[in-house]
């Protein structure tokens, strides 16, 4: 039964916005201000803007590391500032802030880490995008899936897969864009049974994800003991695709060599994301589609295959998430690791939700996370007398605190995880 | 319906037998069955001596056939030596060993599994086990290794501890989707993955509870003796205490979501959360409690895990039970008896994993036999389709009969 | 165009919903067709639309066999449907929700949004409707959605349209509205099915009525029979559309609300000001059309829903901030507005379901365990009692019919200790047997001295029970007034009139 409530004949009240956003800004612009500023270290980091085989090299940035601290920090408690003001007002605070937020705290703390040493800044931002890509490409898939109403917690899976067929069948063929290929075809497969068991057999849908991502892990690493390890050589040693520098773009001082200097995979990440969000935003089929993931039974009634619909942006979601796999193996380190995925999957679902179901904004998410990935492999290298334990942790914070504090109770697609029974 | 039109059902004996091939439990062993098929297919296909015969098939199948039909044979015969009964064995005492390893290694799965299963029935997917046993184990361990108490007392203040510890770590996951409607599966895969690196720190640091002279891997203490779970049958087998708790856990479990009216709260919020609310109960303090109790039974698996050792442990203590448990829950359908049952059967594998590994066959097969069993249940019309068994019937005589006697006095 | 249905039959499993049903529709006549709940109108309506298939029987357009695999089918041959639930999406804006299926594109498959646009002004403007092509579905009045389900159909062309229970969320002046609308589309051509229980309606805008029964054709009817000849055919045997009652034996105040405010879900004022008071021994009800803020009170009375601003007394006990528990256990006894979401537990047993808000003690409890004995013993009277059609307690709720589950909601909370009864659209959905054995009940629970509150949208519930009627518009009450008062006056309340 609808109950449909009949806004605009009613008087309006003032909207409360949730103060939760600028408190949970100003503790953390307290604690970067306070540890990271005032009782920084005093020692010197030197930003390393480029990297020895830049074209157009711009000279280190050298600047005490509790400065960066304190001037960051006051930038920080500014923002949380603007954001209590907009919440009185009644204004949500823009994603863009919130970004820009995240982004000077992440620096604040790469500069007390860094005290003493040097931020290679190009690396880590280059490294960054490559460890994006993954997240990116598998929250595409999951933004394809969840939009036409197919909640898709196999995302870990896909990703598990396609790094597996990248890394195997590149190495048997000596190919590796077959070893690409066959990893979009698999995790599509994958996809193709989750579409399956979620719209023909009307199975509670994070189950059956759940499942296959216990199915994945266990073949593989079945697998992974069988063969591969015996015979690494001739299975598991892709190799990596070359690295591309683009002509012109690269040149370009600091963010040229970080996004312009990648591989394939990166590429075609970036071509991916503006092609969704026109499809899913400025055409037929992605009017049809979101229908079907608000609201199945009228789409049906003006005859739209929901069925179909489902199942065809589920698989090819899959296949974009199959990439993400590969870009993990091939388009990284080259071969394949048990559990090569290592929660990706989980990451890429929070990038879904807290990009709320948006490519631009999922990509941006995906960004922040890549950060999050780079600093504990960048931290363990420098040693800064943290735990390496707590460093590992980080990215799961991140995720955790983004899950619980800035997303609160979003939109997703009104039919999102409800299968469609047709009379 | 008011309609008139009913059909009467005209052969009663047909109808029963309709309803028991229709029904949850032969879907289970089905699907347990066509587990097993798919796994002598993985065997079959990583097996050499079959590789090398398959090249020549067509001038000699039955070599193929034959190595396939070893295959299998070997395969499944290792996991009943490892599981079951050696009959391999000399003494009548190592014949044994098997079927005690399968009951060590079922505890905590039974008990853990419960955990997962209570969860569901709340709706709740509780993704967490692993991350709510490594911190209950975390605490177990500070009390057996770190304090002192005479026996008995630090064997139940340790379990108590570990119980208490898991149910807060799953509370926090409930109190934080009832407060801001965070996902709980995201929320509890991320926690796992910060109990692992908690836990990891704990073991590696001296001051905490690393063991003593120990090196760079993280390892603790063992459990001081007073504090361990005693052997249950003797020197002579590892089977600990540890099973008894998970048996006791199944009774809980079975007197909680039939008999009390906890569970039945429980069941309402799973069934119709919305109808609940009306009806007076507070949704969000049943999710958090729901999750907690929930820990708990996680709980008693950590105490397996912490306390059963009788060596240091690594950080690696929960082992896979964290997605084990969700398997057993699926293929038990969050019943008592069915928890117990899957406990059992993925108990026996992860015993039979020493033999398998000895003839060569590396032991993640069942961990794929596993996956596809819960998979075929998962999917009833694909198992009913394959098997061309009859689609739920409107007959209620077994189900009404069944119901009669577990809820007393439920008669008609 | 005409249309022909014949021998339409359509069986889900046992039941028989349509049993060989014959139609004929002439062009540009407006045809009815009417039952009571259950009757089988809905699934024939969607055989006719391609939602669902025949088993037998066939569809004839200008004498020209169909035959429709879809929705889509349907629709091309020329056949609109406009829903009881409207099939709108809420998020996409009027003109998308009206080209969806058959949108305008222009290179790589880019929508055109301007065409769309276009589309709808030309038809809102034909027939007056005056809707804004770019507004959301979600910002708009109900009367303003169903004019752009309508729209919706007449953009593919419907010869044939038809309405499923349309005036079911209009204002009586919206309602005469609308049969002015399929008047003047009749006129023009369009065959026009109007699928309805009232028979007020009928009467009103019918030119050739189809009766429906138990899922098979009654007989033809003309509108102007008699409003008892067709209520007659309708029910199949005689029935009294009054409620016996005596005059109300007025206690002390029973719920005394002052000054209720309640912010909704989109921070507006659902229940605004709101003071009524309701003595022991009476049934005030609440008159409206759905959406008014009836739903958001009702949820305010019984704890639901945060009370922005004002008091809500029982007896000598505030219970404006009380929990739901609080409020239950204070004696309020609540039968929600939807049974299946928030009225009923369809999983559970029928017994399990008498106890879901008193599981904490006796009777149903026993320290922390359930009382099986006596929990059976009560379901067993219970159902005896209120007639409820089953074949055993431990039937699941949602094996009953939606009369039997009503009547299961109304034995749970008639059989408590009552200090209020709050009853929201009591009788929705319901067949008519169950309708008046509910109505008979309600009028016990008054004359037992307890304080009734009835909120229904069924201008003829709310005459038939209340002692007194306050109506409902935009969140205020426009007026307390007799039961005596004429049709014609609170149509006018309805829609905002003060008295």
């Amino acid at each position: 039964m609808s109950t449909v409530v009949t806004p605009g004949l009613f008087s309006q009240v003032e909207v409360k916005v949730s103060k939760k956003t600028p408190y949970l800004m100003g503790v953390f612009a307290l604690v970067v201000l306070g540890a990271f500023g005032i009782f920084g270290k005093t020692e010197t980091v030197a930003f390393q803007w480029s990297k020895e085989d830049d074209v157009i090299k711009l000279p280190d940035f050298l600047v005490a590391s509790n400065l960066v601290g304190i001037v960051l920090g006051v930038a920080l408690v500014a923002i949380a500032a603007v954001s209590f003001v907009l919440a009185l007002r009644g204004t949500k605070t823009p994603l863009w802030l919130t970004l820009v937020f995240g982004l000077s705290a992440v620096i604040a703390l790469l500069a007390w880490l860094a005290a003493g040493n040097s931020l290679p800044f190009a690396f880590i931002l280059g490294n960054a995008v490559v460890l994006a890509v993954p997240l990116a490409l598998g929250a595409m898939g999951g933004i394809m899936s969840e939009r036409v109403g197919v909640v898709n917690i196999a995302i870990e899976g896909q990703l598990l897969t396609g790094a597996f067929l990248a890394a195997v069948v590149g190495t048997l063929t000596h190919n590796l864009y077959l070893g690409l290929v066959a990893a979009m075809i698999g995790a599509a497969l994958l996809s193709m049974v989750l579409a399956a068991f979620a719209i023909v057999y009307l199975v509670d849908q994070i189950i059956v994800g759940v499942v296959l991502n216990v199915l994945v892990l266990g073949i593989t690493n079945f697998i992974y003991a069988q063969w591969l390890t015996q015979d690494g050589l001739n299975t598991n040693f892709p190799g990596t695709f070359p690295i591309m520098p683009i002509p012109g773009l690269s040149a370009i001082p600091i963010i040229g060599p970080a996004l312009f200097e990648s591989r394939i995979t990166t590429y075609l990440a970036y071509i991916i994301i503006p092609v969704l969000w026109f499809i899913l935003f400025k055409t037929r089929r992605g009017l049809r589609a979101r229908a079907v993931g608000e609201h199945p039974l009228a789409a049906d009634t003006v005859g739209i295959n929901v069925a179909r619909t489902r199942f065809w942006w589920v698989t090819i979601g899959g296949l974009v998430a199959g990439l993400g796999g590969a870009a993990l193996t091939i388009g990284a380190v080259g071969a394949f690791g048990r559990n090569m995925s290592g929660g990706q999957g989980f990451i890429a679902l929070a990038v879904v939700i807290l990009g709320r179901w948006h490519p631009f904004s999922a990509s941006a998410a995906a960004l922040l996370f890549g950060f999050s990935i780079v600093l504990r492999i960048w931290a363990n290298q420098v040693n800064p007398g943290i735990p390496t334990d707590f460093i590992t942790m980080v990215p799961y914070v991140v995720t955790l605190i983004a899950v619980v504090g800035f997303v609160g109770r979003v939109r997703a697609p009104a039919a999102d995880g409800q299968p469609y029974i047709k009379g | 319906m008011n309609n008139a039109a009913e059909t009467p059902v005209v052969n009663r004996g047909n109808a029963v037998l309709k309803e028991i091939l229709s029904g949850g439990a032969t879907r289970a062993l089905l699907s347990v069955l066509l587990g097993f098929v798919v796994g002598a297919i993985f065997m079959v296909f990583s097996n050499e001596a079959f590789l090398t015969a398959a090249q020549y098939f067509t001038a000699r199948p039955t070599d193929s056939l034959a190595a396939a039909w070893t295959a299998i044979a070997d395969g499944y015969s290792a996991l009943f030596r490892g599981s079951i009964y050696n009959y391999a064995a000399d003494d009548i005492v190592v014949a044994f060993r098997p079927l005690t390893e399968t009951l060590r290694f079922a505890g905590p799965l039974i008990a853990s599994g419960l955990g997962i299963a209570l969860a569901f029935r709340v709706g709740l997917f509780n993704i967490g086990a692993s991350g709510q046993l490594l911190f209950g184990a975390l605490w177990a361990t500070w009390i057996s290794t770190r304090v002192s108490l005479p026996w008995g007392l630090h064997l139940i203040v340790a379990a108590l501890v570990a119980i208490l510890a898991s149910a807060a770590y799953a509370a926090v996951v409930g109190f934080l989707k009832a407060r801001t409607g965070a996902h709980e599966v995201i929320v509890t895969i991320m926690m796992n993955y910060i109990a692992a690196g908690i836990l990891t720190y704990f073991f590696r640091t001296p001051e905490l509870l690393r063991e003593v002279d120990g090196g760079g891997t993280p390892k603790s203490d063992a459990p001081a003796e007073t504090a361990q779970l005693p052997y249950l049958l003797g020197d002579q087998y590892t089977l600990h205490w540890g099973f008894i708790l998970a048996i006791v856990g199944v009774f809980a479990y079975w007197w909680i979501m039939e008999r009390s009216t906890m569970g039945y709260r429980f069941r309402m919020v799973g069934h119709n959360a919305d109808a609940a609310r009306t009806a007076g109960i507070n949704v969000e303090r049943t999710f958090m409690i729901a999750m907690a109790v929930s820990g708990a039974f996680v709980g008693l698996a950590a105490v397996n895990q912490a306390l059963g050792a009788r060596a240091g442990m690594t950080p690696d203590i929960d082992g896979t039970i964290g997605f084990d448990a969700i398997t057993v829950a699926l293929l038990g359908s969050s019943t008592a008896p069915g928890v117990l049952l899957a406990g059992l059967l993925f108990g026996a594998f992860k015993a039979g994993a020493p033999a398998m590994q000895v003839i060569g066959l590396s032991p993640e097969i069942t961990g794929v036999v596993q996956g596809f069993i819960v998979l075929f249940i998962a999917a009833p019309p694909l198992v009913r389709a394959i098997f061309r068994l009859p689609p739920p019937q409107k007959s209620t005589v077994v189900a009404d009969w069944w119901r009669s006697l577990v809820t007393k006095g439920g008669r008609k | 165009m005409k249309l022909e249905l014949r021998g339409i039959t359509k069986r889900f499993g046992a039941l028989v919903a349509n049993d060989h049903i014959d139609l004929v529709v002439k062009s540009g006549e407006i045809h009815s067709l009417l039952g009571e709940n259950g009757a089988g109108k809905s699934t024939l309506m969607n055989v006719l639309y391609g939602l669902y298939s025949a088993d037998e029987g066939e569809i004839l357009l200008d004498d020209v066999v169909q035959n429709f695999k879809g929705p889509g089918d349907a629709m091309a041959a020329g056949i609109g449907m406009v829903h009881q639930h409207f099939m709108l999406i809420p998020v996409f804006t009027v003109a998308e929700n009206v080209v969806l299926g058959h949108e305008p594109t222009g290179a790589l498959d880019t929508l055109d949004l301007e065409a769309a646009r276009k589309l709808v002004r030309e038809i809102s403007d034909r027939f007056g409707f005056d809707i804004d092509p770019d507004a959301l579905v979600e910002d708009l009045p109900v009367g303003a959605q169903q004019r752009v389900e309508i729209i919706k159909a007449l953009a593919r062309d419907a010869k044939v349209l038809v309405l499923d229970e349309p005036t079911a969320v209009l204002t009586p002046q919206e309602t005469d509205e609308l049969m002015a609308i399929m008047k003047g589309l009749a006129k023009a051509g369009t065959s026009i099915v109007f699928i309805t229980h009232k028979l007020r309606e009928v009467q009103e805008v019918a030119d050739r009525i189809t009766v429906i029964r138990l899922g098979a054709v009654v007989g033809d009817a003309k509108p102007t029979d008699s409003a008892s000849t067709l209520a007659t055919m309708m029910v199949g045997r005689a029935v009294d559309l009054d409620v016996k009652k005596h005059s109300p034996k007025k206690g002390d105040a029973g719920l005394t609300v002052t000054n209720l405010t309640v912010v909704g879900d989109r921070h507006n004022k659902v229940v605004d000001d709101v003071s009524f008071t309701v003595h022991a021994g009476e049934v005030l009800a609440i008159a409206g059309v759905q959406g008014n803020g009836q739903t958001e009170l009702a949820e305010a009375l019984v704890g639901l829903r945060e009370v922005t601003g004002g008091q809500i007394i029982l007896g000598k006990l505030d219970i404006t901030d009380s929990t739901v528990r609080e409020v239950i256990d204070a004696g309020v006894g609540y039968i929600p507005e939807d049974r299946s979401k928030d009225g009923l537990v369809g999983d559970f047993t029928i017994a399990e379901n008498f106890m879901v808000n008193r599981s904490y003690g006796p009777p149903f409890a026993k320290g922390l365990s359930i009382d099986f004995a006596n929990r059976a013993r009560i379901a067993e009277d219970l159902i005896t009692e209120y007639d409820v059609r089953t074949p055993s307690q431990t039937t699941l709720a949602k094996q009953l019919s939606g009369g039997n589950q009503q009547k299961v909601v109304v034995a749970r909370e008639l059989s408590r200790d009552l200090n209020l009864l709050i009853a929201s659209q009591p009788t929705r959905g319901v067949d008519v047997g169950s309708i008046e054995f509910i109505h008979e009940r309600i009028i016990a629970t008054r004359d037992a001295g307890k304080p009734v509150v009835i909120i229904s949208t069924e201008l003829d519930e709310v005459s038939a029970l209340a002692d007194r009627i306050a109506v409902m518009y935009r969140g205020k009450i426009v007026g307390i007034v007799d039961a005596t008062t004429s049709r014609e006056t609170l149509g006018r309340m309805m829609a905002g009139a003060t008295v």
